[in-house]
């Protein structure tokens, strides 16, 4: 090989781990030809995808490139930000949907509740981090309001399943910190003591939501349609599937939102239970990569950054399959690396650009 | 040893994270295998139940539109209905060639470029995988033709649709509104409201007027067929069905007789009318000229079209009556009038003298009465029969701003009057925190002089005028101005009538009111400003003229409306109601570029009176000739 081209591997190739790499590129192209039949085999459409997935390959590269007590540095000016847009949007923001999530800034759209998905699992590890020598109960206090201000704001948009998400990532950062058994405890028993409460506060679309999750058939033309569709989508899909670009749920438009949020019933239709169980295995494979690049990160910073991309990515795959396959309400949250659309293609690469800048980092912090 | 302690801790607290991270796995390994069982569940267990819904027979949910309300004016008269029609339809997702099927289409039906023209910009405001017409009301034989063909053109369909149609076109059209296809905006509206089930199936909303302020109430409620569909997507049998509501019938206030004399009337003109019942606050008339066919918006707008109406300098998709703000000029003055009475500024018998000027004290500036050198010795009563300027230069001068704002204001100046259509502009009764707010500028005493004879800073829209008018004529007792008199509710077959629109009642002396009536009484007789509008006429009208200035005239030049180009001469102004007495009909009328009010604004208030008090139908030739009328 021509030594410069081996100089240029290894500068694109230094911080990548290849595992993580090729399980991702796996269900990537698993997600293409998904949404190729998803779309009605729209070459356009898988186009403007592939955009998308080369934009979140630049950035992961870019993020694995980074070291990790760099990435440390942007917390909190990226926490403080993204809290100040998200009060814009609560102030300003443009209601699209019912729901206020995105700021107008003259120039582009945002919603910054996607931003707050990497913000808010950084800034909790970057506090854990600094309190390391001496955690005490009061830092588990503010650091569950630095989780709870952005997550009750979001709440409020209202976008319950980004909330949610967030909320989570957040949870297992305070989890592997070492939130005591007790609290979990109290937790978990307040929790359920609090549901009546959370009942009254939910809005009356969301309340329908989770109403039809017990009878989907009560409303079959409005929020039981997408369960309804979705779980005949899954069942007539049988062992084996009706065969790639054979479904004929989505391609009769029997299936809404089936490139995003449903695409996994047109995948599951398609290739059935093998496919299902072989798609779970390779989200196992990256899961487990994921754990186990946690296990051996030498920072409580790393460890708790790793630890929560992990387990919030596990929340992804299991929100979507549940929500499809009729055990979930319907929130809107997409299939990791499959679902068709940029953002959340972005914000997954960029999570695992940090596992990776993690894991190819760590030789030279320890030095 | 310090050491020690750390190290140890620091491997303590690594085995209590990789015991979490343990915890974690098996957790995650519990949920999956949650999603596996219940895969298992579905696609083993259950699967040729799925199967049998999907595979064989699909059962599908078909929503069924339900009939869009009709509107009546008041008289049962039919506004607004549906016509069912064939049309052909493209789903242009499902066809490879849109221009090559077009082409291959007009061999067994008629498009019209204008057709084509319209379908494009469809396309443009539409998602690929609606279906969109591309011609409508197509001929039995149309139909026949394409059916024996439809083969060739997958993705082209013939469907029965309701159309609305309003047969009055132009004329309606300030108050009806129109439907149009729902675009995202609508969409996003919708699922605001909770109403997404509802409207499917539903290609149209309203977009304007009634259409759309009562849209709830016209559009009913969506039913649904459960069918079984074979594979290839064709109705088996309908397993059950919930039939649709048809929308609530609306009845209008609107006489369209009045309102076909009153479009009549104004012939070329531009400009706007009111029409109120004082006694009820019922709109009866409501136009703005000129209008546009809402017809032309149902089916969706070709481009030229729309271009054209909305280049026009004519400006038809201008609602004048509702969106349009004019300085009232001299019809302003009955109520400054009132305001210099109630609060006690000058009694009804108190006299200036007018040179034919105005001067505020140590300036030289001349605010100019529209009568060179004057009307001499004026009262009350004698100020609004000729229209005095300078007597009310005074008066707005002796109250000051402040004063004139809160009295005012209580005739509905300067806000919205509520009417039960949207896009209603407030227009301006200015004050000095007015001025402050919107200017950032404080408030000049000069300021004051022209808003007593309706210039400077004020502002209406022809509604506010009639509404204030309506208010004068039923002795300050305001009514709400509105259209809907009635829904009538499809489901119950309840009439709901429109509660009663009753406001206020005004603190005015009545005395005061009857003072300002029998000016406003003699306006309309020889030497007033409107003799035109009594001429003759079995009861009194009680009226007051009014010309908007369109462009400013300096100081020391004369208005000589030959000299001006007709865009830039004065709107002409008319307020009136009849029997002066009794009165059962306040009307507002502005002309634009008419020049004086009781010219051009006139006949038209004398037609509109006369039907509705009389019965009786305008000759069709109006006479043009003018008669010479004191300017105003």
């Amino acid at each position: 090989m021509h030594p410069l081209i081996r100089r240029l591997h290894r500068t694109l190739s230094n911080h990548i781990d290849s595992f993580l790499l090729i399980c991702t590129m796996i269900l990537i192209s698993l997600g293409l030809a998904v949404l190729f039949s998803a779309s009605d085999e729209n070459l356009a459409k898988v186009g403007s995808q592939v955009v998308n997935i080369a934009v979140a390959c630049v950035v992961m590269w870019a993020i694995a490139n980074v070291p990790p007590h760099q990435l440390m540095r942007f917390a909190l000016p990226l926490y403080v930000a993204g809290l100040v847009l998200l009060i814009g949007v609560a102030l300003f923001g443009e209601i699209s949907n019912g729901a206020r999530r995105w700021l107008n800034l003259g120039i582009t759209r945002i919603q910054p509740s996607e931003l707050m998905k990497i913000a808010v699992p950084l800034m909790l590890a970057w506090y854990f981090d600094r309190h390391e020598s001496a955690l005490g109960l009061k830092n588990y206090a503010i650091a569950a309001a630095i989780l709870l201000v952005p997550v009750l704001l979001i709440a409020r948009q209202p976008d319950l399943g980004t909330a949610i998400l967030i909320a989570s990532s957040g949870f297992f950062v305070l989890f592997f910190a070492g939130l005591s058994w007790k609290i979990l405890g109290g937790l978990f028993v307040s929790g359920l003591a609090s549901l009546p409460i959370l009942w009254s506060v939910l809005h009356d679309y969301q309340k329908k939501r989770l109403l039809t999750l017990i009878d989907p058939s009560q409303d079959p033309l409005g929020a039981g349609y997408h369960t309804i569709q979705s779980m005949i989508a899954l069942g007539s899909g049988g062992p084996v599937g009706k065969g790639w670009l054979h479904g004929t749920q989505a391609h009769l438009d029997f299936l809404p939102e089936h490139t995003t949020d449903f695409i996994f019933a047109v995948f599951s239709e398609e290739f059935g239970l093998i496919g299902n169980l072989f798609l779970i295995f390779l989200y196992s494979l990256v899961i487990a990569r994921g754990l186990s690049i946690a296990a051996r990160a030498p920072t409580l910073f790393s460890r708790l950054m790793a630890g929560s991309i992990t387990m919030t990515f596990f929340t992804y795959c299991f929100v979507n399959m549940g929500m499809v396959s009729g055990i979930l309400p319907v929130v809107g949250v997409p299939l990791p690396l499959i679902s068709y659309g940029g953002t959340s293609m972005v914000t997954m690469l960029l999570g695992f650009g940090i596992l990776m800048s993690i894991h190819t980092h760590k030789k030279l912090v320890k030095t | 040893m310090k050491e020690k302690i750390e190290i140890r801790d620091h491997q303590r607290e690594m085995r209590a994270f990789r015991l979490r991270l343990g915890l974690s796995a098996g957790f995650i390994l519990f949920f999956f295998l949650l999603l596996v069982s219940r895969f298992f569940y579905l696609q083993v267990i259950q699967h040729e139940h799925f199967r049998t819904l999907a595979e064989n027979n699909r059962i599908s949910i078909v929503p069924i539109t339900p009939n869009r309300g009709l509107i009546l004016d008041r008289n049962g008269m039919v506004l607004a209905r549906n016509f069912s029609a064939y049309t052909l339809e493209i789903t242009p997702s499902k066809v490879k060639n849109l221009n090559k099927t077009i082409d291959e289409l007009s061999k067994y039906v008629e498009i019209s470029p204008s057709d084509k023209r319209r379908f494009r910009r469809l396309l443009d405001d539409s998602h690929s995988f609606e279906s969109l017409p591309i011609r409508t009301r197509l001929k039995d034989e149309e139909v026949a033709r394409f059916a024996v063909n439809n083969f060739r053109f997958p993705g082209v369909e013939i469907h029965a649709r309701l159309f609305r149609q309003y047969p009055d076109g132009e004329l309606t059209s300030p108050f009806l509104g129109y439907i149009g296809r729902i675009n995202d905006d609508d969409l996003d509206k919708i699922d605001a409201a909770g109403d997404t089930a509802n409207y499917k199936g539903t290609d149209y909303i309203g977009k304007m007027g009634i259409e759309q302020s009562f849209e709830k109430q016209l559009h009913g409620t969506t039913g649904f067929d459960q069918v079984e569909v074979d594979s290839s997507g064709r109705e088996v049998r309908t397993l059950s069905r919930t039939p649709p509501i048809s929308g609530d019938i609306v009845t209008l206030t609107i006489d369209s007789k009045l309102q076909e004399i009153a479009e009549k009337a104004f012939g070329d003109f531009r400009g706007a009318l009111v029409a109120i019942d004082p006694n009820n606050g019922e709109i009866l008339a409501f136009v703005s000229k000129p209008g546009f066919d809402p017809n032309l918006f149902v089916e969706g707008i070709d481009s030229q079209s729309w271009q054209a109406l909305n280049n026009s300098p004519d400006k038809p998709l201008l609602n004048r009556a509702l969106h349009a703000e004019y300085p009232p000029g001299s019809t302003f003055k009955p109520f400054m009038a009132l305001a210099g009475l109630q609060l006690h500024a000058r009694s009804p018998t108190d006299t200036i003298s007018d040179p034919g000027y105005f001067e505020l004290p140590g300036q030289s500036h001349h605010y100019r009465d529209w009568k060179p050198g004057g009307h001499g010795m004026v009262d009350l009563h004698k100020s609004i029969v000729v229209s005095c300027d300078t007597y009310y230069y005074g008066l707005a001068n002796l109250l000051g701003i402040d004063k004139i704002h809160d009295f005012i204001s209580q005739f509905g100046f300067g806000k919205k009057t509520g009417i039960d259509i949207g896009g209603e502009l407030s227009g301006v009764l200015p004050s000095a925190e007015w001025k402050m707010k919107r200017y950032k500028q404080k408030w000049y005493a000069g300021d004051t002089i022209p808003v007593g004879i309706g210039q400077g800073y004020d502002l209406v829209t022809p509604l506010q005028l009639a509404f204030a008018t309506s208010i004068l004529a039923s002795d300050g007792n305001a009514y709400k101005p509105h259209l809907v008199e009635s829904v009538r509710n499809s489901k119950t077959g309840k009439i709901e009538r429109t509660a009663s629109a009753f406001l206020y009642k005004l603190g005015i002396d009545p005395n005061y009111l009857a003072d300002v009536r029998s000016a406003m009484i003699d306006v309309t007789k020889p030497g007033g400003t409107a003799p035109r509008v009594g001429e003759g006429a079995p009861y009194e009208v009680a009226a007051k003229t009014g010309t908007a200035q369109v462009i400013g005239i300096k100081q020391g030049e004369k208005y000589v409306a030959s000299n001006i180009q007709e865009r830039y001469r004065d709107h002409a102004l008319l307020i009136a109601y009849a029997p002066a007495d009794h009165p059962r009909i306040a009307l507002a009328i502005l002309v634009e570029n008419g020049g004086h009010g009781g010219t051009t604004a006139g006949p038209i208030a004398r037609q509109l009176m006369d039907y509705y008090l009389l019965g009786k139908l305008p000759q069709e030739q109006v006479n043009q000739e003018k008669i010479d009328a004191p300017a105003d």
